[in-house]
């Protein structure tokens, strides 16, 4: 493959920005992205949203955000995979950028969730379900991971309490993200007497709704602006997967099969295995989902992903340090613009920029979104160049 | 903000041309209380947090027109003036009982203070009564009255099961505007900082307001507020600390609480006003009747800062400095501490009954 490379990043905080509008957030986002990137300008506009056209009633994103960009003219579309939308556009992105038709990709992963009350967002984003058979029988993301945290901690006699290590770990690196949603760490005492959202899911188990917009601005090293000022990322492998859409309709729900395979091919790609890895910037909108991307990309075996949050693992000086810059939990989640901040905070980490959160010499990233339960898998490898 | 900006605000406080202040005032608050365990028991099986401990409800015979008058009747009897010389009598609510009808004429009749007096409701969501006293301030501060009748009273509707429903209330206040020298309290000057935030409404013919959630927080009621009261810090040269007392409205008990943190304000300076916990949240009376408790025990010479907060969305700050004239006055009414003492306890069914809840859809 043709070295694609990270030449800017760009990102807005996380959280309820009630003065800034979604075409403001992505501009700002955007802006900041191509000023990082020494002034390059993008050919074309890949945008990863999924609500826009429920919450916001506003589709076309491409053209409307190309143009409020001042970039009018160029390619510009809208990439939708639910939770994994920006990912999705991000590997869009690489694959126009590989491919020699495009020279610059602007990837953009915009979402701004509270335009509308929050059971309308809920009810919005169950729509990344099986509208027939599991969102308009009542069932909500939400409530479908609690189910599968029940299943999970029944099968596996995981004590209460068990899953608590995950968002206990990505509040903790959160403290140090300026852009993050919450910045506190989280007591363990604290955790467990937080109120029930869906059981055994409490508050922390939940990753909070929010807007943002973050942005990365892919091309080929050799159109690089001369003097480009940053250590140089790529985006060594990039793999998506599909599972199947209704969680009913898997032999074992248990098992985030696409998560598996695209952190397989991804790694394949860049030649590495998962160990490999210096971080993994995993999709931690609930907790189960931490414990079972773990076990998917293979650093536990099933049933045991829970235990790497109870020795430290997982922490920023662990084996393999997760959701560094605080994760869904913590960072904040914007729904399908998310993945465009998981791939801009491993670009921190991989250029040293990373501040408090930096994890010691990281020359690889793993990083994974997902739609749903892993119904759409998408992952990628950074590494240094 | 720019500094000129800033110019601009400042010279956008009220101050009036006369001094003008309380002449006398009044709350009331029906007797019945609703435990907001009660609420959570029906709705949430006794699972969550509670915004406060109980509010209070209204009887069968009470509506805003009669709640008004026992607060009117109260204020009379603290001012000692005849009701015939109040030339406005107008009452603010989000619950008047009639659509189109005033409510205000009913007071003004049952008061004895028509038909030489001006008498209309006003509306703004929780700060209805204190634009009623801000207009009254104008009315007496230029002399084209001499006394003037602000009120703010609601029967305040929540949706059955929903957040508001552990917390409104019923209640409010009433306040006698008059010269200057004659006040228990100097309104010294008012500022109000208004703009377009549709954080809570409701629409012709809703039975029930709507409301936008976490949205009525940051965005509505902590911008209004602290904005309001700091523009009044500035405008009048003074520091939280220059006051003994201050009072906001009380949507639930920790919204005045952090208001008053972010204001500067220490707990001890907003208790005394801070009713939400044991009355609900008054709308339109909320900030007011919470002024009442503090007139009840003020010493003369203690300053107090009031700021309302209506949805849709302003505050209006008011600086107000007791005076000699409060000695003796509180006696002369039932006190506020009093009718919140005066309670009977119901339950979810009862106050369904009283509240005309139980309808077939």
């Amino acid at each position: 493959m043709t070295k694609v490379v990270i030449a800017g990043i760009g990102q807005t905080p996380v959280n309820e920005q009630w003065e800034v509008s979604l075409r403001e957030l992505g501009l700002q986002a955007m802006e900041a992205a191509m000023q990082d990137a020494g002034g390059l300008r993008p050919t074309a506009l890949y945008v990863g949203n999924m609500l826009a056209g429920t919450l916001s009633r506003q589709a076309h994103l491409g053209a409307l955000l190309a143009d409020f960009a001042g970039l009018t003219g160029i390619e510009a579309a809208t990439i939708e995979a639910a939770g994994a939308s920006a990912a999705m556009a991000l590997r869009v992105g690489t694959l126009a950028v590989a491919s020699g038709m495009v020279d610059a990709a602007m990837v953009l992963g915009v979402e701004k969730l509270s335009d509308q009350v929050p059971a309308q967002v809920e009810s919005a984003l169950a729509m990344g379900s099986d509208t027939d058979y599991e969102a308009e029988q009542g069932l909500t993301l939400t409530a479908q991971a609690a189910m599968l945290a029940q299943r999970y901690m029944h099968e596996y006699k995981i004590p209460e309490h068990g899953l608590g290590g995950f968002p206990l770990t990505a509040h903790a690196n959160g403290v140090h993200n300026p852009n993050a949603m919450f910045r506190k760490a989280v007591k363990p005492e604290t955790y467990a007497k937080a109120g029930m959202v869906s059981a055994p899911l409490n508050m922390f188990d939940v990753a909070p709704n929010a807007d943002g917009a973050a942005a990365l601005l892919l091309t080929r090293e050799d159109l690089l602006p001369s003097g480009f000022p940053h250590p140089l990322v790529e985006i060594a492998g990039s793999s998506a997967v599909t599972d199947t859409l209704a969680l009913h309709d898997r032999p074992d729900p248990l098992t985030f099969n696409a998560a598996r395979l695209s952190v397989e091919r991804a790694c394949a790609q860049a030649g590495i295995l998962p160990k490999d890895v210096d971080l993994f910037e995993l999709f931690d909108a609930f907790s189960i989902y931490s414990v079972l991307s773990m076990e998917a990309a293979g650093f536990s075996l099933k049933g045991e992903g829970w235990k790497l949050a109870q020795n430290g693992a997982i922490s920023l000086t662990g084996e393999m340090p997760i959701a560094t810059l605080g994760g869904l939990k913590a960072r904040g989640f914007p729904g399908g613009a998310t993945g465009a901040y998981q791939a801009v905070e491993a670009v921190l980490q991989l250029r040293g920029q990373a501040g408090g959160a930096q994890v010691k010499d990281a020359k690889i990233a793993l990083v994974q979104s997902l739609g749903g339960p892993a119904s759409t898998a998408v992952t990628h490898v950074l590494r240094v160049a | 903000m720019t500094e000129n900006d800033h110019d601009h605000e400042h010279a956008r406080v009220l101050k009036t041309e006369h001094p003008v202040g309380i002449v006398g005032y009044g709350a009331y608050v029906p007797r019945y209380r609703l435990p907001a365990r009660e609420v959570a028991r029906i709705w949430t099986d006794g699972t969550g947090g509670l915004p406060i401990e109980e509010k209070s409800v209204p009887g069968l015979d009470e509506d805003v027109a009669t709640m008004s008058i026992e607060a009117a009747r109260n204020a009379l009897a603290r001012a000692q003036i005849n009701p015939r010389e109040l030339r406005a009598v107008w009452v603010g609510s989000e619950s008047h009982p009639y659509a189109v009808k005033p409510t205000s004429t009913i007071v003004a009749e049952a008061i004895g203070a028509v038909p030489s007096t001006q008498a209309a409701d006003w509306e703004f969501a929780c700060k209805a009564g204190t634009e009623a006293m801000v207009a009254a301030m104008g009315f007496v501060g230029s002399q084209m009255a001499r006394y003037a009748l602000a009120i703010g009273m609601d029967t305040a509707q929540g949706r059955p099961g929903d957040a508001l429903e552990y917390t409104a209330g019923a209640g409010g206040a009433a306040f006698i505007i008059g010269p200057g020298e004659e006040s228990l309290a100097e309104i010294e000057s008012s500022y109000s900082f208004v703009t377009d935030t549709p954080d809570f409404w409701r629409r012709q013919y809703a039975k029930y307001p709507e409301h936008g959630q976490r949205f009525t927080g940051e965005p509505a009621y902590f911008k209004h507020i602290t904005s309001a009261g700091e523009a009044m810090f500035e405008a009048t040269n003074t520091k939280p600390e220059d006051y003994a007392y201050a009072v906001f409205h009380q949507p639930n008990t920790k919204f005045p609480q952090r208001a008053g943190q972010m204001l500067g304000f220490k707990p001890e300076q907003i208790e005394t006003g801070l009713l939400v916990p044991r009355i609900g949240n008054t709308y339109s009376g909320a900030a007011i009747i919470g002024l009442t408790a503090i007139l009840d025990i003020a010493e003369p010479g203690e300053r107090i800062m009031m700021v309302s907060f209506g949805s849709g969305a302003g505050s209006d700050a008011m600086v107000l400095r007791v005076t000699d004239k409060i000695v003796g006055k509180p006696q002369l009414a039932t006190t506020t501490e009093e009718y919140i003492a005066r309670r009977t306890e119901i339950d979810y069914a009862e106050y369904v009954r009283m509240r005309g809840k139980l309808t077939m859809k």
